[in-house]
């Protein structure tokens, strides 16, 4: 564009200009009042005392944080031993979350390539396709699933019949289950971004590698993945956060056994046993853990040159 | 005398710390065919739109027969403008696009819609009055972005560079059909371009702009024979720039020593000193003679055919090289590659530029 | 001839692709055969029949279900329109208003409930409705669905926005149009494909919530994802799964509208090139 050197949009003139913050309004007022404030809340209610039947009493305490990381309590008589339960929980989560996050990068990747590889109507079909999944409701999915894998469910039946075992393989409320659960779960979540970034890649960079006596894995290694590493990060962070604090897949796959955070934390808020402090405790420190996570990926963001 | 369309005064816009436009003044008169001619984000498309109002100026004002318009929004501006690329508003069909305007002033359906017929009548586009932008070829489309504009009969036409979409055999088309349209309808046109044939062809009088700044205002033929300055004896046309060193400047004229030693009087743009300096002498203005004859002397070194002309390279004894064009007819002599020629001008093709 | 190389394949890749979606699809195909099943076991088949369809709207559980699914719908369809409208205005803020002052902490509040786990807006949203006074039922889910399905209906909207060039909207000016006559004329006619990808989005978004819905919903009103959920604690029963293809077959309605309204809206290209 000759003449016109910097972008209309940069300039003091946009369409608009002067009523931003009256049209961004109605958001900030929701979200301000209805998400920033009650998590600003729930810090304030993890240090109050908590009263049976549910709810708070306003009364300064550490008590809930105290109960999460040590055994009979820090301002006990006793000295303070570190209670294990729960960051065994914590950590059981972490590792339930990584271990899907590993194995939907090893089956989303190449779906993500493939598709994104594919030409004209085929590409739009095979992208609705994947598609349909991520829309279905989760819960609904969830529950498939646990039908699917019963002792006597479709699958052991199937086995069975087949003559490859003679016995029904156990499979429901194991760590197995859970990790089946979050691996179907958020499967869609890795393919998205991943093929996002796959299609902006230009398959000269492939050809110039080739020209230059690349093999085919070496062109992977070092021109492709460097290309799609954002959107394998985001893909990666769009399946780990979500699994983090997934609640169906624990609670319906898992049963009593495979506690995650998420049923950790719904347990406190259930009926006259629950501890709201304590569950706002533990709310805040899966929030901590999911900022940092979100802070090294606006790192990697800002870092990356290709986008 | 004839009244003022648009006044420019003193105006300068910055984005930041880079200015777009510095101190630009400029009159351009009612019933004007008037072209901004510049090079690539030389601030001519800045100048237009912010004539147009969608940009703010620093500093100056903009006046409008008269009435200091530059703090009114663009929709309270009585200028229309054609876009680069039309802008014409694809969910909508072409009468409706070149109604746009007409409902926005309050006019009603029925007046608007005859307005509309009128002017698509004007631009020959009767027949493709339902069809969507999407339906149409560029030429097409560039009819009814002027149709649109045109409507609301405009105090002053801006157009941005609208033809640079066309292909060429369009392009040469049209610009006789543009100059038709506004010597028809007497509306001031502000035209915007980076091409200096479409600039020296349709134009009553051209503005030449660089670096923010404008170089030289005047009718095509004076731009082209008369450039006041370096940057627009190099931009406009081709040109050979000698160095020299000029003794004297009086009454407009220059005296001055050129390579080689000869003297020489031609006439000096205002503002030309005495020093070292340069003159300008198109390719065109150049003959060739024997060495003993020439104000110049040198050996040929290239030999370009184009058709029509030729131009020959020659190659003065400091180095300097000056293209000759010499025309392709049948008694035309053209000297052999190396060998040593005599360059020769009138003194009134030359001219002393200022730095 | 020899056989060109296909830069673009990798050996292995169709297959696993193929595996992707057999795990995506294997449990869901499997659930809806077996709600056809006539058996009154889940496990054995006991031949085709619509029973479980039948027992779905006249069972002893088909009251209870209506009105969760009233429930649900009715509070999609606001959540959706309220969220959409709000999205709307906050795309054209970032879009077409240049830089103003929040604008940057703005973008991150309007991203802000896609970051934060589902679990923890859930409790938060708890503590706070109970901590007012407020009592927990239809208007706290629908509060909380406004605010979630936000970011979801952004998303499509700012993508088509950024596909309508400021050119559009500067000939409408021109053309003596007011900001607010180009807003209506101009802009939205030509946002329309993404405000409906956006507004069908936010609905099944809100369609499909459990967790937040079950944290707020408070006693005595339910919503179909935490009804159904009620009853797959007690075993999954066939009509369950009647239930769960009726529910599926809506997300696939949904999903090939909203594929259909993007293909329209690359059809009729905005940009001026």
């Amino acid at each position: 564009m000759a003449g016109g050197l910097p972008k209309s949009s940069e300039s003091n003139t946009s369409t608009y200009a002067g009523l931003g913050a009256l049209l961004m309004l109605p958001s900030w007022v929701m979200i301000g009042f209805f998400l920033v404030l009650p998590v600003g809340l729930m810090l304030v209610y993890s240090f109050l005392t908590k009263e049976f039947r549910g709810g708070v009493i306003w009364e300064f305490s550490l008590a809930a944080y105290d109960q999460f990381f040590f055994d009979r309590g820090l301002f006990g008589d006793d000295p303070p031993v570190i209670e294990w339960t729960y960051i065994k929980i914590f950590w059981r989560s972490i590792w339930q979350a990584g271990l899907a996050t590993f194995f939907c990068l090893i089956i989303g990747f190449p779906t993500a390539w493939f598709i994104a590889t594919r030409t004209g109507a085929n590409k739009s079909i095979w992208l609705f396709l994947i598609t349909i999944p991520y829309w279905v409701n989760l819960l609904i999915r969830t529950i498939s699933m646990k039908f699917l894998i019963r002792d006597n469910g479709p699958l052991n039946e199937w086995l069975l019949s087949l003559g490859i075992i003679s016995d029904p393989i156990h499979m429901i409320n194991t760590n197995f289950a859970v990790q089946l659960g979050l691996f179907y779960s958020y499967l869609p979540f890795m393919v998205l971004p991943i093929y996002a970034s796959v299609e902006r890649y230009n398959f000269a960079f492939s050809e110039a590698a080739a020209d230059l006596y690349a093999s085919r894995l070496t062109t992977l290694r070092h021109i492709i993945l460097p290309f799609v590493k954002p959107g394998i990060i985001a893909g990666c962070i769009l399946v780990f956060v979500p699994s983090l604090g997934a609640f169906l897949a624990p609670d319906l796959l898992g049963g009593a056994k495979n506690f995650m955070i998420g049923s950790l934390i719904e347990e406190q808020f259930k009926g006259n046993a629950g501890n709201w402090p304590f569950g706002a405790a533990v709310s805040m420190i899966l929030l901590s853990m999911v900022l940092v996570v979100l802070t090294f990926y606006a790192r990697q963001q800002s870092k990356g040159g290709v986008r | 005398m004839t009244e003022i369309a648009v006044d420019v005064v003193n105006m300068t816009k910055r984005y930041g710390n880079f200015v777009a436009l510095s101190n630009v003044s400029l009159s351009i008169l009612d019933n004007e065919f008037f072209t901004l001619l510049g090079p690539s984000g030389c601030g001519k498309t800045t100048l237009l739109r912010a004539i147009a109002g969608f940009e703010d100026i620093s500093e100056g004002a903009i006046k409008l027969y008269g009435e200091d318009i530059a703090d009114l929004p663009p929709n309270k501006r009585p200028v229309n403008t054609v876009f680069q690329q039309y802008a014409l508003f694809p969910h909508m069909d072409v009468t409706a696009n070149v109604m746009f305007g007409l409902l926005q002033l309050g006019q009603d359906q029925a007046t608007a819609g005859a307005r509309a017929a009128e002017v698509l009548d004007m631009v020959q586009l009767t027949e493709f009055a339902d069809r969507l932008p999407s339906q149409l070829s560029g030429g097409q489309q560039q009819r009814v972005a002027l149709a649109r504009a045109l409507a609301p009969k405009p105090k002053v036409l801006l157009l941005d560079e609208p033809l640079s979409a066309l292909d060429l055999k369009l392009r040469q088309a049209v610009r006789q059909e543009l100059q038709q349209i506004q010597q028809d309808t007497g509306i001031t046109f502000i035209f915007v371009t980076h091409d200096q044939e479409e600039a020296l062809t349709m134009s009553d009088r051209i503005a030449v702009i660089a670096d923010g700044e404008v170089q030289q205002v005047g009718p095509a033929r004076e731009i082209y024979e008369a450039p006041v300055n370096k940057f627009v004896a190099d931009f406009i046309g081709e040109t050979n720039l000698i160095d020299v060193a000029v003794s004297d400047v009086m009454n407009g004229n220059a005296t001055c020593t050129l390579p080689g030693g000869a003297q020489f009087t031609c006439p000096a743009a205002i503002g030309a000193v005495a020093g070292n300096g340069h003159l300008s002498v198109r390719p065109e203005r150049v003959s060739l003679v024997k060495p003993k004859d020439g104000l110049l002397q040198g050996s040929t070194v290239r030999q370009t055919y184009l058709g029509t002309d030729m131009h020959v390279d020659v190659r003065l004894k400091d180095g300097e090289i000056l293209t000759v064009r010499l025309q392709n007819s049948e008694g035309t002599d053209i000297p052999e590659q190396g060998a040593l020629v005599g360059l020769n001008f009138e003194t009134g093709a030359a001219r002393l530029l200022v730095d | 001839m020899a056989k060109k190389l296909d830069l673009r394949r990798f050996p292995g890749f169709l297959p696993l692709t193929f595996l992707c979606l057999f795990l995506l699809y294997a449990p869901l195909i499997i659930v809806m055969v077996y709600s056809f099943n006539d058996s009154n076991s889940i496990t054995n088949w006991g031949g085709l029949s619509l029973r479980w369809y039948v027992e779905v709207f006249t069972g002893v559980e088909s009251e209870k279900f209506k009105s969760a699914a009233i429930n649900s719908i009715s509070i999609a369809i606001m959540a959706a329109i309220i969220s959409t409208s709000i999205a709307t205005l906050a795309a054209t803020a970032m879009l077409k208003a240049g830089n103003f002052r929040g604008k940057s902490v703005g973008f991150a509040l309007i991203n802000l409930p896609l970051m934060v786990p589902e679990i923890v807006t859930a409790v938060a949203t708890l503590i706070f409705f109970s901590a007012i006074g407020f009592t927990t039922g239809y208007l706290t889910i629908l509060v909380a669905h406004i605010v979630f399905c936000i970011p979801f209906a952004y998303l499509p909207i700012a993508a088509r926005m950024q596909g309508i060039e400021d050119v559009y909207e500067q000939a409408a000016m021109d053309l003596y149009a007011t900001r607010f006559q180009t807003f209506r004329l101009i802009l939205l006619p030509l946002m329309t494909p993404g405000i409906i990808s956006g507004f069908l989005l936010a609905f099944i978004i809100s369609l499909d919530d459990f967790i937040i819905t079950n944290f707020v919903k408070g006693a005595g009103i339910e919503t179909l994802p935490t009804a159904i959920f009620g009853s797959v604690k007690q075993g999954i029963k066939p009509n369950i799964m009647a239930i769960s293809t009726l529910l599926l077959l809506v997300s696939v309605v949904f999903v090939t509208l909203s594929y259909l309204v993007g293909r329209m809206g690359q059809n009729k290209k905005v940009t001026t090139d």
